[in-house]
C-alpha cells in the first residue's frame, strides 16, 4: 500500500520561454492526487514527462517501478493517459477503436468496456466524427478505463463537460479506487472536483509546485480569521499569514498553518475574533498563487 | 446479534454549498442517525472505500470522518472486518451538549459585535431561559398568575 506510483525527484526542464524547475512528486497507490495550476503553469509538462513524451533534463523519474523516459515502453502498459488533444480516429466507430486495443493490451476487459459504454451513453456503432466534445473525453476515458490500467493520467478530463458527464465521470474515477492497487492523477482547473475525489493535492504555479499534501491537511491548514481590533490595537502577529485584508480596525488574516490556539493569542492582544472561516480549495489556491507571486516580486 | 447492512448511500447527503468540511458533514450524519436509533448498535456500515465510492468523496475524508467517529465512541472498527455502529447508550446527551456549547459560541460572537459585556450575555441568556420556562407552563395548562 505503500509503493509510490509516481516518483519525481529534483526534476528540471527547460524550454525558450518556459522551464519547469526542481519538481519533486510522491504519489502513494491506492489514491488520487489532483493536480491544479492556471493555465501555463506546468501541468501538461509535467504530464508529458511522466509519460515519457517529454525528456527532462535532469532529475529522476520513476512511475509504477519503472525509470523513465528509458523503461517508458514497459510502464505504458500500465498506463491509461487521457488528454483533451488526444484524436481518436475519426472515420472508425467506438467498436472498431475497441477492437484495435484488445490484442495490444493483455488486461483489456471486454465485459467492463460494454458497460461503461451503456453507463457513459455512448454508442458502440456510432462514428466518431459524429461524437460531441463531451462524447469524445468520455470515449477517450472508456478505452483507458477498459484496460485496467495500474496508473490513470488524465488531463483536464472533465473541462467542457457538461454537469452530468461530469458526475458520470468522477463516479467512474472513484469506481476505479475500488481496487487498492490503482491509481489516478488527474490536472484540472476545476478545483471543486479536485475537491471532492482527490486524496492528495499539488499545486503548480509557472514551472514550480507551490504546495502539495494530503487533502484533508490542506484544507485544515488554511482558515480566515476575521477580527475586530480595540481603537489603538495594532493586527496581532500570527504564524502563517499570508494576506492581511479588510480595513483599519477589521481586518481579515488569511494563514496557512491554523492551530485554534491562534483565537486565543488574538483574545490576549485585546482582538475580537468575529469568525474563523474555512475556505475553499479555489480560494486556498488563489490566496496561495498571489502570496507566492507577490514575494516574487517584492 | 443480528447485524444488517446500512444502506448509507442513500441517506447520507453531502452538500458542496455546506461551509463545514465533508468529513464533518459525514459525522453528523451518521451521529444523527444513531442518536435518533434509526442505525442500532451493533449494525454493519460501509467499508471506507465502499461510502467513498458511493458518495464520490475522496478516501481520505472517509477515513478522517470514521477516525474520529471511532474516536468519540460512535463506530467501531476491526482490522479487516470492517466498522460497526458501537453500542453507546450516551450518545443522544452529547450530542445535544455539543450543539448546547456551538450554540453559546454564537451567542457569545453575537453579543461581542453588539458590544456587550459578559455579564449582560449571560442575563439575557437567563432571560431567555426564564421565557421558554414560562411558555412551556402556559402550555401545561398554567397561566403565570396561578404559578
Amino acid at each position: 500500500m505503500n509503493d509510490l506510483s509516481v516518483h519525481f525527484e529534483g526534476v528540471s526542464k527547460k524550454y525558450p520561454h518556459f522551464s519547469l524547475d526542481n519538481i519533486h512528486l510522491e504519489l502513494p497507490a491506492g489514491s488520487i492526487m489532483g493536480f491544479i495550476g492556471a493555465n501555463g503553469a506546468g501541468k501538461s509538462t509535467t504530464i508529458r514527462i511522466l509519460m515519457g513524451l517529454v525528456h527532462q533534463d535532469t532529475g529522476s523519474v520513476r512511475v509504477l517501478g519503472h525509470t523513465m523516459p528509458a523503461a517508458q515502453a514497459a510502464a505504458k502498459l500500465d498506463i491509461g493517459f487521457v488528454s483533451e488533444d488526444m484524436r481518436l480516429y475519426c472515420p472508425a466507430t467506438l467498436a472498431w477503436h475497441m477492437k484495435f486495443m484488445r490484442p495490444i493490451y493483455p488486461r483489456w476487459d471486454q465485459k467492463y468496456a460494454e458497460e461503461l459504454a451503456r453507463r457513459f451513453d455512448l454508442k458502440l456503432e456510432q462514428k466518431i466524427k459524429g461524437l460531441s466534445h463531451g462524447q469524445r473525453v468520455k470515449a477517450a476515458l472508456l478505452l483507458a478505463l477498459a484496460r485496467r490500467p495500474r496508473l490513470l493520467v488524465l488531463d483536464e478530463p472533465t473541462t467542457g463537460l457538461d454537469p452530468v458527464a461530469r458526475m458520470e465521470v468522477l463516479s467512474e474515477l472513484m469506481a476505479v479506487l475500488a481496487d487498492e492497487d490503482r491509481t489516478i492523477l488527474f490536472s484540472s482547473h476545476n478545483t471543486l472536483d479536485v475537491e471532492q475525489i482527490s486524496d492528495q493535492i499539488t499545486f503548480i504555479d509557472r514551472g514550480k509546485i507551490i504546495d502539495s499534501d494530503d487533502k484533508e491537511a490542506f484544507l485544515d491548514r488554511w482558515r480566515r480569521l476575521r477580527l475586530v481590533l480595540p481603537a489603538d490595537g495594532v493586527v496581532p502577529r500570527l504564524p502563517g499569514v499570508v494576506a492581511v485584508g479588510g480595513s483599519g480596525r477589521l481586518p481579515v488574516l488569511t494563514t496557512n498553518r491554523f492551530d485554534p490556539a491562534m483565537v486565543s493569542v488574538c483574545t490576549d492582544q485585546g482582538a475580537t475574533v468575529q469568525a474563523v472561516d474555512t475556505m475553499t480549495l479555489e480560494e486556498i489556491f488563489v490566496a496561495n498563487v498571489h502570496s507566492r507571486r507577490e514575494r516574487l516580486t517584492a | 446479534m443480528y447485524t444488517q447492512y446500512i444502506d448509507m448511500h442513500s441517506d447520507v447527503v453531502i452538500s458542496q454549498s455546506d461551509s463545514r468540511p465533508m468529513y464533518q458533514q459525514i459525522m453528523d450524519q451518521v451521529k444523527q442517525r444513531v442518536a435518533m436509533g434509526e442505525w442500532a448498535s451493533g449494525e454493519e456500515i460501509p467499508s471506507i472505500r465502499q461510502l467513498a465510492i458511493a458518495l464520490r468523496v475522496s478516501v481520505i475524508t472517509i477515513k478522517r470522518a470514521y477516525l474520529e467517529l471511532e474516536r468519540e465512541g460512535v463506530i467501531l472498527t476491526q482490522q479487516g472486518k470492517g466498522s460497526i455502529v458501537a453500542p453507546n447508550p450516551g450518545l443522544s446527551m452529547e450530542l445535544y451538549r455539543e450543539e448546547l456549547t456551538d450554540r453559546l459560541e454564537d451567542v457569545a460572537r453575537l453579543g461581542n459585535l453588539l458590544g456587550l459585556s459578559g455579564e449582560e450575555i449571560a442575563c439575557r441568556t437567563k432571560e431567555a431561559a426564564n421565557r421558554l420556562s414560562e411558555a412551556r407552563l402556559i402550555g401545561n395548562g398554567l397561566t403565570k398568575e396561578r404559578v
